[in-house]
């Protein structure tokens, strides 16, 4: 048996990740204009760097308590008060290593062997292997662009099996923008009670929406016993590489998920969770203004799309576009590699699922300047791709 | 939450042709309330963006701005007219850094006191001071001192001349104190050396 032969199924069976093998053709390359980028193109705000640098200066470097610090973890309940949603930072309230941990937890304490998972797709790329790393067949329910990539509650049902446990939802979503509507969210919760489903829902991206506000599934009367809420610093504050996310749940709930945690992370990294607290409490303003710049490049890079023939729906939330790009005649691999030879990088839309093949994720987390650059060069590219 | 208050909002809008198109405009006559008031709370924060995104990058075509910002491309251009006529817009320029390109230039910020006049107030001496034109700036301030003014100079002599010769002897200033700019860090809102590049990596998911 060879060593390979030897290691676990399971993991040799995950398929490497769709962007890996991307982003090694892309970072080959000169002067691209990335718009394949899935974080903030802003710094993390000054006031937040200072108030970590701040905590280190003050030795603020042990451990902190499984859960979090409760001074962060209050700063979340209230936060999440804006949301409707009302958890008891005592016992409600676990802080992880970024949404990716709160991701993983959840799926590990909600499933067992032989479970189905429902991931509407086209979405972020990590429920499905943690899906399967927690024991659970994932199951895709695709959405379509002519419902915005909401997720519709007729392909939800006929997705429900016996064995279904539960269902994941990533709205704002990341690739395709979609949020869900207040009767989106009321349909969907029906199903899932009537079903006795649970649901994961990655709400990563709530801040970022534009002229509507996100509406948590968890909100909804009788929802909040069965939801676990996954949310996180990275995207509206800009604090990716901080790695401080939290989920909120029941109490029953988050006091398995912790035994996953305090087992395998212990707690999340001390300063970074006083860098949170301040940017809950004092970066509102900073947040805002990043939002500002986010849909007046939102509306550039749509209007900028749909005007050299790659038709747009409008994306209400997150910082992707994400254009249908089957009038070149390509498929989203074809597409994103042959427009890496005139100089910009996007995402091919397949590597967030099947539902995914005939779109490209165009991030516009990057600067109004840049992006303007982008649509020429891909203006260029896509004339030269058309069929006559 | 407050960002919504400055945003349009989207109501029902499709995607189809204007996808994100002109929806800055027609969503807000669907709005309830009263509608003339709406509209000038609109014209004014419409106003105050296409000023901030001038402000950022002066550069900027009016078709962007007005792309940026989802209203007609004339409407902008018709703003900026108007902005430019009311000298609310009074000029297009760069943020340079001279320290890099004119090692020469010296700048000099000079606290004034003066005795204000009768009817006047301070704006007659800030009139004869900012006639100069080596002086770049002229501000009325609080505190200890009245007038803050901002004086460039081929070199110190040059400075230090024209503070003694012409800013002292002006009837009614009582007082000034010089201070020399040995660098800047940081001038409206840019920051001149910023370390602080793109660490990202070019495709994350």
């Amino acid at each position: 048996m060879s060593k390979l032969e030897r290691l676990s199924p399971v993991v040799r069976g995950l398929p490497p990740s769709g962007i890996r093998r991307f982003f090694d053709l892309a970072s080959q390359m000169k002067d691209v204009i990335s718009l394949g980028v899935g974080e903030p193109d802003f710094v993390t705000p000054w006031r937040v760097r200072e108030a970590a640098v701040y905590a280190l200066e003050r030795g603020f470097t042990s451990y902190t308590s499984n859960y979090g610090l409760p001074a962060l973890r209050e700063a979340i309940a209230e936060y999440l008060e804006g949301f409707d949603l009302h958890y008891d930072p005592a016992h409600e309230i676990l802080v992880t290593l970024g949404g990716s941990e709160s991701i993983d937890l959840a799926l590990r304490t909600l499933v067992c062997p032989g479970d189905e998972v429902l991931i509407p797709e086209p979405t972020y790329v990590s429920y499905r292997p943690c899906a399967i790393l927690a024991g659970a067949t994932p199951v895709a329910v695709p959405t379509t662009v002519e419902d915005e990539f909401r997720l519709a509650p007729d392909r939800l049902r006929a997705a429900i099996t016996p064995r279904t446990k539960a269902l994941v939802l990533c709205y704002p979503n990341n690739p395709t923008g979609a949020i869900l509507t207040e009767e989106d969210v009321q349909a969907i919760a029906r199903i899932v009670m009537e079903h006795d489903l649970f649901v994961v829902s990655d709400e990563i991206y709530a801040e970022l929406t534009y002229g509507r506000r996100h509406v948590s599934i968890a909100a909804v009367p009788g929802m909040k016993e069965r939801t676990i809420v996954i949310n996180g610093m990275s995207k509206a504050f800009a604090m990716t590489g901080w790695r401080i996310g939290y989920c909120a749940a029941p109490r029953d709930l988050i006091e398995e998920m912790v035994k996953i945690h305090q087992y395998t992370i212990m707690c999340a990294p001390s300063m970074g969770q006083v860098a949170a607290v301040e940017a809950l409490r004092h970066g509102q303003a900073d947040k805002d203004r990043m939002v500002e710049k986010y849909d007046q490049r939102r509306r550039l890079i749509v209007k900028g799309l749909n005007d050299i023939g790659l038709r747009c729906h409008e994306p209400r939330g997150a910082f992707y576009a994400f254009p249908d790009i089957r009038s070149t005649g390509l498929s989203s691999e074809e597409f994103a590699e042959r427009l890496l030879a005139y100089g910009v990088a996007v995402v091919p839309g397949n590597v967030f699922g099947a539902a995914g093949e005939g779109f490209v994720r165009c991030s516009y987390a990057t600067s109004a300047e840049q992006i303007e650059r982008a649509l020429e060069r891909m203006a260029r590219f896509v004339q030269a791709v058309r069929p006559v | 939450m407050s960002s919504d208050s400055h945003r349009p909002q989207a109501g029902s809008q499709q995607a189809g042709p204007h996808p994100a198109g002109s929806h800055h405009l027609e969503a807000h006559h669907e709005a309830a309330g009263d509608p003339s008031r709406r509209e000038c709370a609109h014209d004014q924060r419409l106003r105050l963006s296409v000023l901030q995104l001038l402000h950022e990058n002066s550069r900027r075509s009016p078709e962007t701005i007005a792309d940026m910002l989802g209203v007609p491309h004339e409407v902008v251009a018709r703003l900026i007219r108007q902005l430019e006529e009311e000298k609310v817009i009074l000029r297009y320029s760069a943020v340079i850094n001279w320290d890099k390109v004119d090692a020469n230039r010296v700048t000099a910020v000079i606290d004034v006191r003066v005795t204000p006049q009768r009817e006047f107030g301070f704006d007659a001496i800030a009139e004869r001071i900012y006639r100069f034109p080596e002086v770049r700036s002229v501000s009325l301030v609080s505190g200890t001192y009245d007038l803050q003014v901002v004086v460039e100079g081929r070199n110190l002599k040059q400075v230090a001349q024209f503070v003694s010769e012409k800013l002292s002897t002006i009837e009614h200033v009582t007082a000034t104190t010089t201070h020399f700019l040995l660098k800047t860090y940081k001038a409206d809102g840019v920051i001149f050396d910023d370390q602080e590049g793109d660490q990202r990596l070019v495709v994350t998911p």
